[in-house]
């Protein structure tokens, strides 16, 4: 029963990890240029910029769709 | 992991939440993404009134002559407020209308040193006012305000229900997948998840300030009748005082109750945001966050004397901390243009929410073996299906 608790914990901090992470940096972002100008700003751009990067990386990586067609026969 | 009938749950709550308030959404993104940039887009169309160069350490003139030249100007209208712009420190904007409590007041901008009137932005017909008349009650005043609200909080109950349902379909999955060759329904159900899930903080934060700003007025009224008649108390039951007090002088003695603050606006007395006793001035910090934390300073309209000065009540805090929130205005031009993109992601999501949902609902009928590619892939179970 522990250890079937356990692997459940332990899917949902493998599918959560990242997006917790982004949120909470993009959370300072928006926070940071409250407090104050400057450093604060470019902190806070710095921040917010993450998940936009985030989104690029992911649809750099998935890159150009095959030339085998539109959906693969075996894959339905 | 939710369980499969968990899920069943959560997908319904997701699929109506955002069912219902999508099409409010793609207007008020597509509406807020020019309003980011009013002020660029009102200066691009000359509808921005400037300041002439002078000296950079010219005195301001006393701030009766800036009233005054307003009053000169529209004879039989009264000045209902005295607003400082904050980029700008040597434009002043005159509030004028009929009536101490009409709305739509018109906006006469008067140079704080010469005291000579500059001109009048256009604030009915112009490109951001309609935008920003759409974006804010759709035309429908207090209802559509309250109205697009609730839509807002719809919105907040679909990003909530949405990563709820983020956990089953992304359970063999790596973070960011985006399987480019598969069908396009797959496609886009990832894209619909690694947007939706990478910018939750943004949406969330401006879902939740939007709505937070559609009660402005009511946060207004409970001010009114809580904070604001506390102080003026003393005064019930007189009549109207005859506002005799030299503007400059009751500027001076507010600030002196505030040494460390500025002005950012003057109430008139009889205005909906002092008594019809008191001028309220609303004194402000420095910072861009004390900037929109303000402090009402009420003077006797007659006497000049300072009758109260109270921080603002937390409910009257929060709206003022939301603003910024959720106009991105407050960091200067990248984080508008961020405020920009991530908008725009937030049409993709909402686009992309809506192409599933009819893509389902046809697979539905005419090709079950559709549901089964999905369930097969990512859903823990065939009649499960969330995220859409």
């Amino acid at each position: 029963m522990k250890r079937a608790e356990d692997m459940r914990w332990g899917a949902l901090m493998r599918v959560f990890a990242w997006p917790l992470v982004l949120a909470v940096l993009s959370a300072l972002g928006l926070l940071f240029a409250l407090l104050g100008d400057g450093a604060w700003d470019v902190a806070s751009w710095l921040l917010l910029a993450v998940p936009i990067a985030a989104i690029a990386w992911a649809i750099v990586r998935a890159g150009p769709r095959s030339e085998t067609g539109r959906c693969h026969p075996r894959q339905r | 992991l939710p369980t499969a009938r968990a899920i069943r749950t959560w997908s319904v709550v997701h699929t109506w939440s955002s069912l219902v308030c999508t099409a409010f959404l793609l207007m008020l993104c597509v509406t807020g993404l020019p309003l980011i940039f009013h002020h660029e887009i009102d200066h691009a169309l000359g509808n921005a009134v400037e300041a002439p160069a002078m000296a950079p350490d010219t005195a301001k003139a006393e701030l009766d002559r800036v009233v005054d030249a307003g009053r000169h100007r529209h004879p039989g209208e009264v000045v209902q407020y005295v607003v400082w712009d904050k980029v700008e420190p040597d434009l002043v904007y005159l509030f004028m209308a009929p009536t101490y409590t009409a709305e739509d007041a018109r906006r006469v901008v008067v140079d704080a040193r010469t005291g000579e009137v500059l001109g009048e932005p256009n604030t009915r017909t112009s490109l951001t006012a309609i935008l920003l008349q759409l974006h804010v009650d759709m035309f429908a005043g207090l209802p559509g305000k309250l109205f697009l609200g609730g839509m807002g909080l719809l919105f907040v109950v679909a990003i909530v229900s949405g990563v709820v349902l983020y956990a089953p379909f992304m359970r063999r999955l790596p973070f960011g997948a985006v399987r480019r060759d598969r069908s396009p329904r797959i496609k886009w159900l990832d894209l619909h998840n690694l947007l939706g899930v990478v910018t939750i903080s943004w949406a969330v934060v401006v879902g939740a300030t939007g709505v937070i700003n559609t009660w402005a007025d009511l946060v207004l009224k409970v001010w009114q009748f809580d904070q604001l008649a506390a102080m003026v108390a003393p005064y019930r039951g007189k009549a109207p005082a005859v506002a005799k007090a030299p503007l400059q002088s009751v500027i001076e003695t507010a600030q002196r109750a505030a040494p460390q603050m500025k002005p950012s606006f003057v109430a008139f007395p009889g205005t909906p945001f002092t008594s019809a006793h008191h001028y309220a001035v609303f004194l402000r910090g420095d910072t861009p966050l004390t900037s929109r934390l303000l402090k009402p300073a009420l003077i006797d309209a007659e006497t000049g004397a300072l009758t109260d000065a109270r921080e603002l009540p937390w409910y009257v805090t929060t709206l003022l901390v939301s603003q910024p929130l959720h106009f991105g205005d407050y960091g200067g031009m990248p984080l508008k243009l961020i405020w920009a993109v991530l908008d725009v992601v937030t049409i993709v999501v909402l686009g992309s929410g809506l192409y599933l949902w009819v893509r389902r609902r046809r697979a539905a009928t005419d090709e079950p073996i559709a549901r089964v590619e999905v369930a097969g892939t990512a859903a823990p179970e065939p009649r499960a299906q969330p995220g859409e």
